[in-house]
């Protein structure tokens, strides 16, 4: 009687103790998620300034100043974020829109990233300067998403 | 002779000979062709509404260098990877040999010079549809193009897909050899719209999802899916939920001049190739590509297989 006691008590720690293990590899598969949820995240938002921005370029939204400065500033903080969540082993993440190009292509790829911060920081510059100015800007530092996306971005929706 | 056996002859006699049959490469002949003097401007508007640059020049190639259309371009599909040729007017490596004849039934019926099935990445189910005058400004306006000269790797495909001839039966199924005939009771603006999209434009060649056999799906027209072009997915164009049907037809202009969206994400992938093409259309075909888009029945997206999990 005392044996299966025993046995059962054994048991059930290498069970609790198997479980346990099983909840920290989980853990480790979450951590990896990490990176790419973050960067999606950063895109969205310059999805969404680059939209503000864009919505008083085409004389859909009045212009602000102000606003089209801060929208440009979100987006010219996002290149040395986003360049920082590109670890090797997120490439084949099932959501990612990162092409396996951005790797195999890394220095044009941290190369564009910075030509986009610049052009960015340019377009807040030029947003005081009143629509015109912005709109010049803007374009140039938009010419940048596409060459970007062209190469390196994978639409999966 | 046993008369099983004869049977099973004669049986194969019928099917070799069906086959042949079947198979045969279907040609316009020379004399169908009219008396047309090029229109180099028209051409040029082919040229850019027929997308040839985004899949013969090299892959990326913007302005004058989106004109050498040395080809090269490999496009991975369920069957293998294509490579594009060089349609440069170079007598070594493109095509500066060919009459206008041997132009149209490449473009037309998918037939090349030798008389041989060209594969359907090749989008000839939309290029059969172009006028015969616009083939032949099309074919002129290359002909004005830089002679460049390059070496493309050779379309090499597995069995049974390497038999070229074995086209000739898909055709049967996807080809009908007409001619786009416009519709009376819509406007001139949509005609143009429906022209530009079904024919030249091959939007339909990666909008439209494919079948087992790598025929599109009609019943999925224009509603997006996976990519010819190996990954991702391409997005559904239909005024539905899942497609454009919350953007004007001046968003889808704009889009299409701009690359960018109404949310203003920036086209990539091989779209952007073809905004880039896109962009050199009017005004007034823009519009009408747009008018035409708006018209298709609203489809929803078609099932997706669930994305592979992380390894």
């Amino acid at each position: 009687m005392l044996k299966l006691s025993r046995l059962c008590a054994v048991a059930c720690a290498l069970a609790i103790g198997g479980a346990g293990l099983v909840a920290i590899d989980g853990a480790g598969v979450q951590a990896a998620d990490d990176p790419v949820k973050q960067r999606m995240e950063l895109m969205k938002g310059v999805g969404d300034s680059t939209k503000l921005g864009g919505g008083m370029v085409r004389g859909q939204v009045p212009f602000d100043a102000k606003k089209a400065m801060e929208a440009m500033l979100v987006i010219a903080e996002t290149p040395d974020k986003f360049v920082a969540l590109f670890p090797e082993d997120s490439k084949t993440h099932p959501e990612t829109e990162a092409a396996p190009a951005i790797w195999e292509n890394w220095d044009d790829f941290k190369k564009r990233l910075n030509q986009f911060k610049v052009d960015a920081q340019g377009a807040a510059a030029s947003a005081e300067k009143g629509l015109d100015a912005f709109r010049e800007g803007f374009v140039k530092m938009a010419q940048n998403c596409k060459s970007c996306h062209e190469k390196y971005r994978i639409k999966k929706q | 002779m046993r008369l099983w056996l004869r049977a099973v002859i004669v049986f194969a006699i019928v099917c070799t000979v069906a086959y042949w049959a079947l198979t045969a490469p279907k040609l316009i002949d020379a004399a169908a062709l009219p008396k047309h003097k090029p229109d180099l401007d028209n051409g040029r508007t082919m040229f850019y509404a027929g997308g040839c640059a985004s899949c013969h020049a090299a892959p990326g190639a913007k302005g004058e260098e989106a004109l050498k259309l040395v080809g090269g371009l490999a496009l991975k599909s369920p069957f293998g990877t294509f490579y594009s040729p060089n349609i440069s007017p170079s007598k070594t490596s493109g095509i500066g040999g060919w009459s206008t004849i041997d132009f149209v039934n490449a473009m037309a019926r998918g037939v090349s010079p030798d008389e041989e099935h060209y594969y359907p990445a090749f989008p000839y189910v939309s290029y059969q549809r172009m006028r015969l005058t616009d083939l032949i400004d099309l074919k002129a306006f290359i002909d004005s193009l830089p002679a460049v000269e390059s070496d493309v790797p050779k379309t090499e495909l597995e069995f049974p897909f390497n038999i070229r001839r074995g086209v000739g039966l898909w055709k049967q199924l996807y080809m009908d050899d007409k001619e786009f005939v416009p519709d009376e009771a819509k406007s001139a603006q949509w005609n143009r719209g429906a022209y530009l999209v079904e024919g030249p434009g091959h939007c339909g060649a990666c909008h439209t999802p494919r079948d087992a056999l790598g025929g599109r799906e009609p019943a999925h027209r224009f509603a997006g899916g996976p990519s010819p072009e190996g990954e991702g997915y391409v997005p559904n164009i239909t005024p539905s939920k899942d497609g454009i049907g919350d953007w004007s037809e001046a968003d889808i202009v704009y889009a299409l001049k701009t690359g960018f969206t109404p949310e203003f994400d920036a086209m990539g992938g091989s779209m952007a190739a073809v905004q880039r093409n896109m962009a050199k259309l009017s005004d007034g075909d823009l519009n009408a590509i747009a008018h035409y888009l708006k018209s298709l029945l609203p489809l929803p997206n078609p099932p997706r297989p669930k994305p592979k999990p992380a390894t």
